[in-house]
């Protein structure tokens, strides 16, 4: 079994008017079934409301599912017993790095996690110093979260996750709030994660350019996986992603605008380089 | 503005006293603010003022960045000494209109602005040379016997140490709406108490939906990170006494001795 | 209605040891109707400088001319002018405080002091231009979807009448349709009202295809002040400055240093896909 696996999961909440009357009920997450092996960096798109930040969070048990299950190293989050092994085996980071960060040092917010988890003293210290490097941020460990740019902010929130040595970690839209040069530096950390350490990374965004690297991409929709597969396989499908609304990176738009004008381009191109040796094949 | 306040605001700098634990700190500033309560005349004020010049140079915090912090008690200063000055009974010194100035008066006015002052400079060390989560870290071990009558003393300690984190947040945020709202035309500097009171509404509004809307993230986030209260939790930075701090105390032991000696001697 | 901005120089906590330089000698001319993006990075100066075209931040130095007259002189009246020069801050949706849309617009135009029937005139206006449909005008703001709650703040801002509209990174947090939505919209704005617009951003693919002129900031300094495919040529020099010109660009310039004979001054897909074509056609 994966290291997070969800069966036909199922989330809706009950929307209420201002006496607190039913108003109706939201299905918010409609049938998903994921598996997600680990050392997989998993991709999951879609623009607000589609459900994939409801689904983040069932992976780390901050919501449980109204049907089905939703398993976490082989455990069900229903269980109440289970919270705390869940949330330390899968870290999650957020949206907005102001609202994430407890400490008021970059080294004591890493040693939040640890902390709450019993780990001695003396092994806190390492596991900061090993997360902080790994994120390359420890030249900053002194500084006041305050001092850091967007950026460098989500990248102690990874850190922070990294020292609870989870198996796999989640980051809901870390980008959405950055700057061009910050969601580089973000997508570079969880990149480093995923092939250095072997971490599983599970990334929600609705950035295309963030996931071509990814192993496999969910695309989500009205709370259903509307399409999924290898990036070059989703990408293949451009008239798909613009009914969707989604962003398609622009050399993919354009060796689609060409293939549709009769070139000899095969599907799913993603990258410059791709697109310029084909092009030179036709030239 | 609010970011003009120096005062207690740590300062950052290499001393004995910066490096000392925060419980000595906390003990010795409790003790300092008793013992000028025990002092009844000015002879008595030599001690503490002795005490008050050791600590500051070895503090390494320049007595004028001090000095600069006591502007913002100025107004307190003032009030406490007008009371003491015109509602003292005793021999008149000087008359005009209604109000009479005694001797008496004025004695108590100056003892009292002194005592006020030196209280002010003494916890002001405290917070120049302590951060604030070290100062929050030596309360919470303070007050752990407190847990025996049902305290919440690490929650509250927790609190403590969030809301000096997004201070700086809120305040920048706040500035950001007034900006906002200038923007769009309105003014919070003109008009009567009541209409000033009233602009305050579209700044205070969004500002509370902010700060709501942080503290649910935040609760998000520490539980994800396996926040569960103080049980069972460990710490990165434990409170551990060291050789300086023994000496701190006994420094502070001998303050305490001389100044109760001196009050002994002097009513003789 | 031109903004004239003369050698400003603006210096942050100038009498600390942490002052920051955040505007180095700035220059520029603001026009009539001109539809202009500026673009730079976290920090590079441009959010500051905005703050500038309405008197909100006054210059350390230098001085601003709007219509011919200095808005730092004494009795200049700076409420006028920021009616006249709407300013719509970062995520908006945050200086939201009335119990519902339509009272929420009606704040900027009260202010100016007009009388119940204009102000809900102008309101009503504003909500339309920004294409808020009819039912949501008594709803509490805080329930709309993140894009909406930003189009009633931007016809906050628009509901002031103003000539001149700065909207500071108008699509920061959207997804790429909320994004698309609001663009599209501001480019109907201008086009239906002929008001000049500066839309400050750090992403150059966003607001290349709206603008008319490119201006780039970096360290407090405007670095290009031209039409876009001028600016994009410098996208090597952009590229350092931590900003990147759209993925056409690169495109051309690799497929022509690949020995292809296309158009590197191609801007759009659209272009791009001519300049092929016609390389394939020959």
């Amino acid at each position: 079994m994966g290291i997070v696996k969800t069966k036909d999961l199922v989330f809706e909440y009950i929307r209420r008017d201002e006496e607190g009357n039913v108003e109706g009920i939201t299905r918010a997450i409609d049938q998903v079934n994921l598996d997600v092996k680990p050392g997989e960096f998993i991709a999951i798109l879609g623009h607000n409301g589609s459900g994939k930040s409801t689904l983040a969070k069932h992976m780390n048990a901050i919501l449980t599912p109204t049907e089905g299950h939703v398993f976490v190293d082989g455990k069900d989050t229903l269980d109440e017993e289970n919270v705390w092994d869940i949330r330390q085996k899968a870290g999650m980071v957020f949206q907005n790095p102001d609202n994430q960060i407890i400490g008021q040092v970059v080294e004591e917010d890493v040693g939040f996690g640890p902390e709450n988890m019993g780990i001695p003293t003396a092994q806190i210290w390492e596991r900061v110093k090993e997360s902080l490097v790994a994120v390359g941020m420890y030249e900053y460990r002194k500084f006041s979260p305050n001092k850091l740019s967007g950026g460098q902010k989500q990248r102690v929130s990874i850190a922070g996750v990294i020292a609870m040595h989870p198996k796999c970690i989640i980051l809901d839209e870390p980008t959405a709030m950055l700057d061009p040069e910050g969601r580089k530096e973000v997508i570079r950390a969880a990149r480093a994660l995923n092939q250095v350490e072997g971490v599983t990374v599970i990334l929600i965004t609705h950035y295309m350019e963030e996931v071509i690297y990814a192993d496999r991409v969910f695309v989500m929709e009205d709370g259903h996986v509307e399409l999924q597969g290898t990036p070059k396989e989703v990408f293949s499908q451009v008239e798909k992603l613009k009914s969707l609304r989604l962003d398609v990176p622009q050399v993919t738009l354009l060796a689609h605008e060409l293939q549709k004008e009769g070139l000899a381009l095969p599907d799913g191109i993603l990258t410059i380089s791709e697109f310029v040796s084909e092009m030179k094949k036709l030239g | 503005m609010l970011r003009d306040i120096t005062l207690g605001q740590y300062y950052q700098t290499e001393s004995v006293i910066h490096r000392m634990d925060p419980r000595v700190k906390l003990v010795g500033t409790i003790g300092f603010i008793i013992s000028l309560f025990l002092i009844k005349n000015y002879i008595g004020y030599v001690v503490p003022v002795a005490f008050l010049a050791l600590v500051i140079k070895t503090s390494n915090v320049p007595f004028k960045f001090m000095v600069k912090g006591m502007k913002a008690i100025v107004f307190l200063l003032l009030i406490t000494m007008t009371f003491n000055l015109f509602l003292t009974q005793g021999d008149p010194l000087v008359t005009f209109w209604k109000l009479t100035i005694t001797k008496e008066g004025f004695e108590l006015a100056t003892f009292m602005a002194l005592r006020l002052i030196f209280l002010i400079i003494g916890s002001s060390i405290m917070t120049l040379t302590t951060t604030p989560n070290n100062l929050t870290d030596g309360m919470e071990s303070l007050m752990k016997p407190l847990k025996v009558i049902k305290v919440p003393v690490h929650e509250v300690s927790m609190m403590m140490s969030i809301a000096l984190r997004f201070i700086p947040i809120l305040l920048e945020e706040t500035d950001k709406i007034m900006k906002a709202q200038i923007a769009r035309g309105a003014d919070f500097e003109s008009g009567n108490l009541i209409k000033k009171a009233k602009s305050l509404i579209p700044l205070l509004v969004p500002l509370f939906i902010s700060a709501f809307r942080r503290a649910n993230d935040l609760a998000m986030a520490m539980e994800a990170r396996c926040y569960r209260g103080g049980e069972g939790r460990t710490k990165m930075k434990p409170l551990i006494y060291k050789k300086r701090d023994f000496m701190g105390y006994l420094v502070f032991f001998l303050y305490l001795v001389v100044t109760i000696m001196v009050g002994i001697v002097i009513k003789f | 209605m031109s903004i004239i901005v003369d050698h400003v120089n603006y210096i942050y906590g100038a009498d600390t040891a942490l002052k920051v330089e955040a505007l180095k000698d700035i220059n520029l001319n603001i026009p009539d109707g001109q539809f202009i993006g500026l673009i730079g990075h976290t920090g590079s100066g441009k959010s500051t400088l905005v703050q500038h075209l309405n008197g909100l931040l006054k210059p350390t130095s230098g001085a601003i001319y709007f219509n011919g007259q200095d808005i730092g002189d004494k009795d200049y009246n700076l409420k006028t002018l920021r009616s006249k020069v709407g300013l719509v801050f970062q995520y908006p949706e945050h200086q939201l405080f009335e119990i519902d849309v339509f009272s929420d617009v009606c704040f900027g135009p009260k202010n100016l002091g007009l009388d119940k029937k204009e102000v809900e005139i102008r309101a009503y206006t504003a909500l339309k231009q920004v294409g808020l449909e009819d039912e949501y005008f008594y709803q509490s703001p805080f329930e709309l979807s993140g894009g909406q709650k930003r189009r009633v703040a931007i016809a906050g801002v628009l509901a002031m009448n103003p000539d001149i509209l700065i909207l500071d990174e108008p699509t920061a947090g959207l997804d790429p349709k909320g994004r698309d939505d609001i663009l599209d919209q501001i480019a109907r704005l201008r086009q239906e009202t002929g008001k000049t617009i500066v839309l400050v951003s750090h992403s150059m693919e966003d607001v290349a295809k709206y603008v008319d002129r490119l201006i780039v900031m970096n360290k407090g300094k405007v670095i290009y002040d031209d039409v876009p495919r001028e600016v994009f040529r410098h996208f090597k020099e952009l590229e350092e400055m931590g900003l990147a010109a759209p993925q056409v660009t690169y495109i051309m310039n690799e497929l022509k240093s690949q020995g292809l004979q296309v158009d590197t001054m191609a801007t759009t897909i659209e272009e791009a896909k001519k300049s092929i074509l016609a390389m394939f056609q020959k």
